[in-house]
C-alpha cells in the first residue's frame, strides 16, 4: 500500500470554505464542496469518488473536469495530484447511445 | 471482421505523418477520425510555422494540413471521418462508432494519435455561457467563420494563448486583456510582441476572480496574485466583455492506451496521463504506437516528426522495412525533432526563468512581464542595427528554433548560422534592397525595413500587417510603439501583397524620423 492509499492516515477534519459551492462537474452538477466532504467520507480515488457522487461520469466523461477534481481531492489529501490513483478507462471512450452501441453492423460491411 | 495492416486513430499531424511512413512502406493503412474533417487542429493554425525548411517552417498551419492530407491520398491511406474509435481491445481490436452502427477492424499494428484537451480552471461564474477554451475560440474563427464574441479576455500567455489572441485580433474582435497568473510571458516572445503592439495591455501575476453576468458573461474581474497565487486585495481590475477565453493547457487524451493495457505514469512534464513509451512511441504493448500531444503535450511540428516515427517503427514491426533501414530513418527523423527541441523554450527549460540568451545578452524583463521589448532594451539584440537607407530591424531576443529568416534574404543580409537557435544578425556591409523578403518570412513577424532618414526629416517603417481591409495609399494614422501606446502621426505610404509573401502584407508608413526605431504597428484613425 503506497503512502496515498494508507486509509489509517489522518486528514484532518473537513472545513468548509467559502467556495464550496463552485460546479466542478458541471454535467452532474457536483460541487467543489461535495468532493472535499466526500474525501473525508473515505473517497481518496478518482473511481471511488466517481462512483459515490457521479463526478466525470456525464455527458463530456470527464474530459473538463477530471484534472478538476484530480487537484481538489489531491489538496485534500496533501499530496500531488500525480500521486492520486486515477479513473478507469472504459469502453465506450466516448458517451453513446444504447441503441447504437447495441447496433453492430453487419460483417460484410 | 475487416483487417488492416495499421490502423491510426487520429486524424492530426501526428497521426498523418504516421500513416504517411507506413503507407509509403507498403502497409495498408486506415485512419479513423471522429471529427467531420481531417486534420486536427491544423486547420485551425492560420499563422506561419516557426522551425527551419525540413520542419515546413514558414507555412501556414492549415497548408502544412492539405499538404498532408495530399501526401497520404498520393501514398494510399485511407481516412475515414465521422468516425469514433470507442474501444481497443486485445489483439488489436479496434471499435469504431460510425453513424448509427458499431464496427470492428482489426489490425497488426496501432498508432495511437489522439491528441490532447483542453484544460480549464474554475472561478465564480467559470460555467456561464462565455468562457470558452481558447482552441475552441479558434474552432469557431477559424473552422466555422463565426466570431466567438467581441469583447474578450484572454487568460493563458502560452503560445496558444497568444496565437488566438492574435486571431481574435484578426477577426475584429476587441482583446481587452491578455492575462496570466504566472510572473513572466510563457509563449514565444515574438508572439506576445505583435500582440502587445496592437494595444493589448498584459497583466502577468493576475488571475481572474470572477467572471459576470446571470445568464452569460457580461464582464469580468481580475486581480493580481502574489508568490503562493493568492490575491492582494486592492489590486481588483474591471472588464465589460462578453467572452473569456481560457489557454491555460492541454491534457493527453490517452483512455484508449489505458483501456488497452498499456502501462501508463502519471508525468506533469508530460501534461498528465500518458503512456511510459520509448523515443520513437512504442508503448509496453507490442505493436500499439503512440505519436503527438497523447504522449506528452508539444506542439505540431514535434507531432508531425513523432509521427513520422510510428510510422516507420510500425512498419519495421510488421516486416514492411528492415532494421537497419529503419535506423537510419530515426536518425534523421531524431535530428529534426532535435532541432526543434532547443533554445529557451525547450521541454528540458519548461518553467525555468533564464536571464540570458545563448549570446549572454540579457534577456528583455519588459517582454517577459508585458509582452513587449522596451525601447530602452531593444538595442542590445544583434538584429536591431542601424546605417544609412533602408536596412533590416530583426527584433529577434529569444533563441527559438527558428531560421526561415537568413534563406529569405537575396542579397544574404540576414545570418543565423548553423545554430538554428541563435539569434539572427545583420551581415556587415550587406546591401539590402527593400524586397521585404525577410519581413514576410518571419513567422514571429517580428523583422521590419527602416530608412531612419529619408531627408525630409521623415523615416519609412514597412511592417508586417496581417489585418483586413488593407489601408489605402495615403491613409492617415496613428503609429503604435512596441508597447501598443501611441507615438505619433503616421501615413502609408505602400501595401504591398505578393504571393512570395504568402498574405502577409508588407504596409510601410511615414513617420517623423525620431520615431524610426520606435514605431512599430499603423493604427487606422
Amino acid at each position: 500500500m503506497n503512502s496515498v492509499n494508507d486509509r489509517s492516515r489522518d486528514i484532518g477534519p473537513f472545513v468548509p470554505a467559502p467556495d464550496d459551492d463552485m460546479l466542478i462537474c458541471r454535467c452532474e452538477e457536483i460541487t467543489k464542496g461535495e468532493i472535499r466532504q466526500a474525501v473525508h467520507d473515505g473517497m481518496w480515488t478518482i473511481t471511488e469518488i466517481r462512483r459515490y457522487l457521479r463526478a466525470g461520469m456525464g455527458l463530456c466523461q470527464g474530459q473538463t473536469c477530471s484534472r478538476l477534481v484530480k487537484g481538489i481531492v489531491a489538496k485534500e489529501l496533501g499530496v500531488s495530484p500525480a500521486e492520486i490513483e486515477p479513473a478507469t478507462s472504459r469502453v465506450p471512450m466516448r458517451p453513446i447511445e444504447m441503441r447504437i452501441f447495441a447496433n453492430e453492423a453487419k460483417e460484410d460491411d | 471482421m475487416k483487417r488492416y495492416d495499421l490502423i491510426i486513430v487520429g486524424a492530426g499531424p501526428s497521426g498523418l505523418s504516421a500513416a504517411i511512413e507506413a503507407a509509403k512502406r507498403g502497409l495498408n493503412v486506415v485512419v479513423f477520425d471522429e471529427n467531420e474533417k481531417p486534420g486536427g487542429q491544423l486547420f485551425k493554425q492560420i499563422h506561419k510555422f516557426f522551425g527551419s525548411k525540413e520542419h515546413r517552417a514558414k507555412v501556414r498551419g492549415f497548408v502544412i494540413g492539405k499538404q498532408l492530407l495530399d501526401e497520404a491520398a498520393e501514398a494510399g491511406v485511407s481516412v475515414v471521418l465521422n468516425a469514433t474509435v470507442i474501444g481497443l481491445y486485445q489483439d488489436k481490436e479496434v471499435v469504431v462508432k460510425m453513424g448509427e452502427e458499431i464496427k470492428h477492424y482489426k489490425a497488426d499494428a496501432v498508432v495511437i494519435a489522439t491528441g490532447a484537451a483542453e484544460n480549464m480552471v474554475t472561478f465564480p461564474g467559470w460555467t456561464l455561457p462565455g468562457v470558452i477554451g481558447a482552441g475552441a475560440a479558434q474552432t469557431l474563427m477559424n473552422l466555422h467563420g463565426v466570431l466567438p464574441g467581441k469583447r474578450v479576455l484572454m487568460l493563458g500567455s502560452g503560445n496558444v494563448g497568444l496565437v488566438v489572441s492574435f486571431q481574435l485580433l484578426q477577426c475584429g474582435c476587441e482583446v481587452v486583456a491578455l492575462v496570466d497568473a504566472a510572473p513572466r510571458v510563457g509563449g514565444y516572445g515574438v508572439h506576445a510582441a505583435k500582440v502587445a503592439r496592437t494595444g493589448v495591455p498584459f497583466y502577468l501575476s493576475h488571475t481572474i476572480v470572477e467572471a459576470e453576468g446571470d445568464d452569460c458573461v457580461k464582464g469580468v474581474t481580475i486581480a493580481q496574485v502574489d508568490e503562493k497565487f493568492d490575491f492582494i486585495p486592492g489590486t481588483e481590475k474591471h472588464f465589460d466583455v462578453d467572452t473569456i477565453c481560457l489557454a491555460v493547457g492541454l491534457s493527453p487524451m490517452s483512455q484508449l492506451l489505458k483501456m488497452a493495457g498499456a502501462q501508463m505514469e502519471d508525468n506533469p512534464k508530460r501534461g498528465g496521463q500518458v503512456p511510459i513509451c520509448d523515443e520513437y512511441g512504442r508503448t509496453s504493448i507490442p505493436g500499439v504506437f503512440v505519436a503527438g500531444d497523447v504522449s506528452g503535450i508539444e506542439e505540431a511540428s514535434s507531432a508531425m516528426i513523432e509521427g513520422r516515427m510510428a510510422g516507420v517503427v510500425a512498419a519495421e514491426y510488421l516486416g514492411y522495412t528492415d532494421e537497419e533501414a529503419m535506423q537510419s530513418e530515426l536518425e534523421e527523423l531524431n535530428k529534426a525533432l532535435d532541432g526543434l527541441r532547443q533554445g529557451m523554450f525547450a521541454p528540458k527549460n519548461r518553467g525555468k526563468a533564464i536571464e540570458k540568451t545563448e549570446e549572454g545578452i540579457d534577456i528583455s524583463q519588459n517582454l517577459l512581464k508585458n509582452g513587449y521589448v522596451a525601447d530602452d532594451e531593444i538595442e542590445r539584440f544583434p538584429g536591431v542595427t542601424h546605417k544609412k537607407g533602408v536596412h533590416p530591424v530583426i527584433e529577434c531576443t529569444q533563441n527559438i528554433p527558428c531560421n526561415p529568416c537568413q534563406d529569405a534574404c537575396p542579397k544574404k543580409c540576414i545570418s543565423i548560422g548553423n545554430n538554428i537557435t541563435s539569434l539572427p544578425i545583420v551581415v556587415d556591409n550587406s546591401e539590402c534592397i527593400n524586397c521585404g523578403m525577410c519581413v514576410a518570412s518571419c513567422s514571429g513577424q517580428a523583422i521590419f525595413l527602416v530608412d531612419e532618414d529619408c531627408g525630409d526629416g521623415t523615416a519609412t517603417v514597412t511592417l508586417p500587417y496581417e489585418f483586413l481591409p488593407l489601408p489605402a495609399e495615403g491613409t492617415k494614422g496613428i503609429a503604435l510603439g512596441r508597447s501598443g501606446k501611441e507615438v505619433c502621426e503616421a501615413t502609408v505610404v505602400s501595401v504591398k501583397s505578393a504571393k512570395a509573401f504568402d498574405k502577409t502584407n508588407l504596409l510601410t508608413m511615414r513617420v517623423p524620423k525620431e520615431y524610426a526605431m520606435t514605431a512599430r504597428f499603423f493604427k487606422v484613425m
